[in-house]
């Protein structure tokens, strides 16, 4: 069947077969970023932005995409980088096959939280699981990132 | 400048976090079979007949194999130094299926699709027999798991076949009987852990290809390739010879990948057919036929005098393999050395044990290997004699705790300690806890009460005697290094930590060393990343590469400087006799690779006779819900002594991840089987571990010692911080509530339950 | 693995009602269920093109369409102050914020799923379905339907002024509930709806009129009907075991939460 959609920021069209998930056509477009950790819609390793809103790609047919704006972590490189670096300086990316999922929706998080608690932060990410960091890493350089956006942010102000 | 003890950001964490395909699954051509394997339904069965015809007929499968199909020779999937101390009781297919999830058939198949149609269409006569499940039936039980007459082991290990014993065997030191009947106070309590999965968030998954010299490669997510190269040799009966095994980044170990789970099938396929193959394992195979803990049932008899020495401890372990003895032998006896020696009075000790063959999924290795379950026992039998004599469970722990330079009972591989700040971490740890002030409960007044737990652990930094860490050493053109690596990072950050290492050693910058590994056929031989070996063991032979090589750089400089050798200097940069004069080593380098004869390249390989042991503190404060029976680990504290952090900040994660994990096992992780034996939990769905919402505040401190066998003072970290939140929290929920679960997980209906009981008995 | 034949993105409620008349036919709500599953669908049927995807607040309802998310739900401001919060509760604890995403409040009631949070927090209020053919239904009615064909348009809330707590029990803070309670006032009327049971969410009828005038209740008679009353219900409420509780547990905390949910309500303890 024909899809079109925008895949980050590109208009396209393919074919695809109705039971194809997301998920399976993303990787098949190169989308590599995009993991998949278990068959139960419970880790959160396969994170896309669907118009801005975080879904499960694995649970999600490709033909639901028809019309809307898909963001996977490639197309959202310097942002993963700037908040890459906090993760990073903790230590906390670890293994990082959760790591591209997990920022995919703390991006989501950004865009829907204004100045969130650490326990809105919890919340918010709880459906990101990590078996390596023991999310308390995690936390911390979210917090750290999210103060230096908003120092950033005010600094932009202030010009 | 200088990296040691410095908080470097990995090497490889931009790639990571900005989601580049460095993984199995990103890096697998585009035209791999799918391998897909048929599994059991069965916990004990037998095929009488099996037909594939019709599978092989489905448009897009390439081949079908079954038991007929495969070399008829055992070996073992467990990733040991040879001879392996796992007995080697494997087929890749067998006839006799011995677990509910054991493999039957094995298609490959262009697409998916095909191959799970395929699967569908394997006919399978089944002969079901009545399965052991229980392992308390299974030694010199009816029905064995293993009748075979090829069934064998390497190395007398107390196994026997007949009896369903995977190892068995006593070790004693000292009149245990004797010193526990003098003893003031005595226990004996029994504790029983499960069989958790490492549930690590990349499954297992592995993809080969021959390559122009008609050679096997095979890429995995393994933790330990040049085991993994003998056993896939063993198991398709070919020479190692002819096979090469990758490594890429791997999404998480934790011990699972210590066992060879998912190469044979797709090795075999591509052997086989000559293309390219890979398996993925679903979280659902991941769960039900991979590598767990080893479910174990602890009983624990300790003795104490009217001061509060303990003077006896006997363990006796009875261990549950499941259907294959992958890390069976081995993993038991942590579960006695690494908790008896915790006390450092104990007179007399008898650690005996008994591995059983069962007909549930094989265990193997997992984070911690035995001494977590022996820890969680002698610790929480502790903490319960503690409670006996009216004494505050760290006073105990102050009178008995290792101290640097005392016995370690019952820990062959350093009978003293050799470096050990034990007292510095209970001291900090309690600090941090407030514990005299929570110690031991504290009524909320909302229906909530909260109470606090300690425990103390220790593990191994390698294998005595065994282990082997490589480390190759190049000087490229340009003046970088290249440092060639065995041993598997997972995520873990030793390709960095060793990097750290060999720039301080070479006095040179850390993006100066290009850090490669591994490839079998390029590697320097390593046995891999486990058992807490690599920061320790791969960092020493990185160390003494490192030595050489400043050797042969200055024996070039100098010839160079047409000076001795031993009259010149290095110091990173230059070669030089004085002042004036001097040669680059970049111009070192150059020269090289002109009309030179001196190669500038060191292996170094390094075992370590001793396996000094890591330290750690744990303390729990936990929260309980009084009538639900919820328990929430508000905060733990934790203060560690993995010698010299080479880098604070992975010591600090990889502490704060094995906490979490550990609390995981505590309170959430539970295998349940139904009647015929099918794991329940397998899934993420079913098999909860911890989300970021079920843990409170993780505190990490390192309190480190100088341990001088490891490179600069270093020893490990990676299992050790597993190790502490059972009992701890154990004990924080009977200090809270006084009720004592000995069976882990303490989940709210045990703890409601336990609490209701105790009413009605008032 | 889910495979499927065809895929129709339907233009009206109509449509799709005919195409699922057929038995492998089936309609798609968040696709978390369905993927899990082995079926083989023939006509996979989306309802995602009709706007169906809303709160709409009017003068005496909401109506919910039954392609709005959970999360959508659990967002919805007006629902949450009508609530005082409780939709909130109820919905914060399934798994993720991606996965409520995904999810559709008319597959989380049309599946009628025992440990369903969704099905206990709506049965706690003046809840009615409209479905394609049948019209509108109680929700309370539509429980206890047996599955057929029809097609699940919309939910609706009556605006009758409500008070209402929702509570659940688990085991990790995202699993699903080992019991879920919803105890509220529609009007003057008492309601108390236990959940995963494991069986579906049902309502407990109050055979014994223990809460009957509750809010004419001073606090200390209020007090005593409530924990007679969540005696009652632990007594009465038919509880089992699976694997994440036994049915003794469940029978402890159906009197536990019960307690709990009219103190909250009635600001006993307060």
């Amino acid at each position: 069947m024909n899809l079109s959609f925008w895949l980050n920021g590109v208009y396209r069209h393919d074919e695809v077969e109705p039971d194809t998930m997301l998920l399976d056509f993303l990787r098949d477009k190169g989308c590599y970023s995009i993991k998949c950790g278990c068959e139960t819609s419970n880790c959160g390793l396969c994170t896309v932005l669907m118009d801005g809103k975080p879904i499960l790609s694995c649970s999600t047919l490709a033909l639901r995409a028809e019309g809307k704006k898909i963001v996977t972590m490639e197309g959202m490189q310097k942002e993963a980088e700037e908040f890459g670096t906090f993760l990073a300086d903790e230590g906390a990316e670890q293994c990082g096959f959760c790591n591209p999922g997990f920022i995919m929706n703390i991006f989501a998080m950004e865009n829907e939280l204004e100045d969130p608690t650490e326990e809105d932060i919890k919340e918010y990410l709880a459906g990101n699981l990590c078996r390596c960091s023991g999310f308390v890493g995690q936390t911390r350089s979210i917090l750290k990132y999210l103060q230096y956006k908003k120092t950033k942010k005010r600094e932009e102000a202030e010009k | 400048m200088s990296y040691v003890s410095k908080p470097v950001r990995k090497k490889d964490a931009m790639a990571l976090v900005t989601g580049k395909p460095v993984f199995t699954n990103d890096l697998a051509p585009k035209d791999c079979l799918i391998v897909k394997i048929l599994r059991s339904p069965h916990a004990n069965a037998w095929i009488e007949e099996i037909k594939t015809g019709t599978a092989r007929q489905v448009n897009g499968v390439v081949a079908v194999y079954t038991c007929k199909d495969v070399p008829r020779k055992r070996f073992t999937l467990a990733g040991q130094t040879y001879p392996e101390l796992s007995p080697y009781d494997h087929y890749i297919l067998d006839q006799r299926l011995r677990f509910v999830g054991d493999a039957v058939a094995i298609v490959a198949a262009e697409t998916e699709e095909a191959a799970e149609k395929a699967l569908k269409r394997i006919k399978v006569k089944y002969r079901v027999d009545e399965p052991v499940l229980d392992m308390h039936k299974a030694k010199d039980g009816k029905i064995l798991v293993h009748p075979e007459e090829d069934w064998e082991t390497k190395v007398p290990v107390g196994a026997d076949n007949k009896r369903n014993l995977c190892a068995s065997g006593v070790e004693e030191s000292g009149d245990v009987e004797k010193i526990l009947g003098e003893c003031k106070y005595t226990i004996d309590r029994t504790y029983h852990t499960k069989a958790n999965q490492q549930a690590m968030m990349e499954t297992f998954r592995t993809y080969c290809y021959k390559d122009h010299f008609g050679r096997l490669n095979v890429v995995s997510s393994t933790q330990v390739p040049f085991h993994v190269r003998r056993i896939l040799g063993n198991a398709l009966d070919i020479p190692s010879s002819k096979i090469r095994v990758i490594k890429p980044r791997i999404g998480g170990g934790f011990g699972a990948k210590q066992t060879s789970v998912s190469e044979i099938y797709p090795a075999f396929v591509t052997w086989m057919t000559g293309r390219p193959s890979k398996i993925l394992y679903s979280r659902y195979e991941s769960q039900i036929c991979a590598s767990p803990r080893h479910e174990m049932e602890i009983r624990v008899r300790a003795g104490a005098d009217e001061n509060g020495i303990v003077r006896a401890l006997d363990v006796y372990t009875l261990s549950n393999a499941g259907a294959y003895g992958e890390h069976s032998p081995t993993t038991v006896g942590l579960s006695g050395h690494k908790s008896i020696a915790l006390y450092r009075h104990t007179e007399a000790y008898r650690f005996a044990y008994d591995v059983v063959y069962t007909n549930v999924q094989a265990a193997g290795a997992y984070r911690g290997y035995g001494a977590t379950q022996g820890i969680y026992a002698v610790e929480s039998a502790v903490n319960e004699l503690a409670h006996m004599m009216h004494m505050d469970p760290v006073k105990l722990r102050e009178l008995n705790m290792p101290m640097e330079g005392e016995p370690l009972p019952a820990y062959q591989d350093c009978t003293t300690a050799p470096s050990c700040t034990m007292d510095q971490c209970m001291k900090r740890a309690k600090e941090m806890m407030s514990w005299d002030e929570k110690y031991p409960y504290k009524d909320m007044g909302n229906g909530k009460v909260r109470g606090v737990g300690v425990a103390m652990a220790m593990q191994g930094s390698s294998i005595a005697g065994i282990d082997v860490g490589g480390a190759d050493m190049k000087l490229n053109e340009d003046g970088s290094y290249t440092l060639g690596l065995g041993c598997t990072d997972m995520g873990t950050g030793c390709d960095t930590i060793l990097s750290q290492i060999a720039a301080d050693c070479l006095e040179t910058s850390i993006e100066n060393i290009v850090v490669f590994g591994v490839d079998t056929d390029i590697s320097p031989y390593d046995s891999g990343s486990y058992a807490s070996a690599t920061t320790y063991t791969t960092g020493m032979a990185v160390f003494q590469a490192c030595q050489e090589m400043r050797k042969k750089i200055c024996a070039l400089g100098a010839k160079m400087l047409e000076a001795e050798p031993e009259e010149v200097n290095f110091d990173g940069e230059f070669v030089f006799t004085d002042e004036i004069h001097k040669v680059s080593l970049k111009d070192i380098a150059i020269k090289g690779t002109c009309g030179n004869t001196q190669e500038l390249q060191v292996t170094r390989t390094h075992c370590s006779p001793i396996s000094p042991p890591p330290f750690m503190v744990g303390m729990a404060e936990v929260e309980v819900d009084k009538e639900t029976g919820s328990v929430k680990v508000v905060d733990y504290a934790a203060v560690v002594d993995c010698g010299t952090p080479i880098n604070p900040n992975l010591v600090r994660v990889q502490t704060e991840g094995g906490i979490v994990q550990g609390i995981g096992m505590a309170l959430h992780e539970d295998v349940q089987y139904t009647e015929k034996g099918k794991i329940r939990n397998n899934s993420f769905m079913q098999y909860k571990i911890p989300s970021r919402l079920d843990i409170g505040d993780v505190r990490v401190e390192i309190r480190g010692s100088y341990e001088p066998s490891g490179p600069f003072g270093a020893k490990s970290i990676g299992e050790l911080v597993i190790n502490t939140p059972c009992p701890a929290i154990a004990d924080a929920v009977y200090n809270a509530t006084g009720v004592r679960v000995r069976e882990l997980p303490i989940t709210p209906e045990k703890v409601a339950m336990g609490i209701l009981k105790q009413k009605l008995e008032k | 693995m889910l495979k499927i034949k065809s895929y129709v993105k339907v233009n009206s409620i109509a449509e799709a009602y005919e195409l699922n008349q057929k038995k492998s036919a089936c309609v798609l709500g968040g696709m978390i269920w369905l993927k899990m599953g082995n079926r083989n669908v023939s006509t996979a049927i989306d309802l995602s093109g009709l706007g169906l995807d809303t709160v709409q607040e009017l003068e005496d309802e909401y109506v919910i369409g039954c392609m709005t998310t959970l999360r959508d739900l659990e967002m919805d401001k007006s629902l949450n102050t009508f609530t005082q919060g409780a939709i909130r509760e109820s919905l914060r604890h399934i798994v993720g914020v991606q996965f409520r995403n995904c999810t559709t409040v008319g597959g989380s009631i049309f599946g009628r799923y025992g440990f369903s949070d969704v099905l206990s927090m709506f049965l706690a209020m003046d809840t009615w379905v409209d479905l394609y053919q049948a019209g509108r239904i109680p929700l309370a009615e539509f429980v206890k339907m047996k599955k057929d064909r029809d097609i699940l348009q919309s939910v609706i809330v009556k605006k009758t002024p409500l008070k209402t707590v929702y509570l659940s029990q688990r085991n990790t803070e995202t699993d699903f509930p080992v019991l879920t309670c919803a105890a509220s006032l529609i009007g003057e009327q008492p309601r108390t709806i236990i959940g995963a049971r494991p069986g579906c969410a049902m309502v407990v009828e109050d055979r014994e009129d223990l809460l009957y005038g509750f809010t004419e209740m001073s606090k200390k008679e209020k007090a005593e009907a409530v924990r007679k009353f969540s005696e009652y219900a632990a007594a009465n409420v038919p509880v089992g075991s699976n694997m994440r509780g036994s049915k003794e547990y469940r029978r402890l905390l159906t009197e536990v939460l019960t307690r709990r949910a009219w103190e909250a309500l009635g600001g006993i303890k307060e």
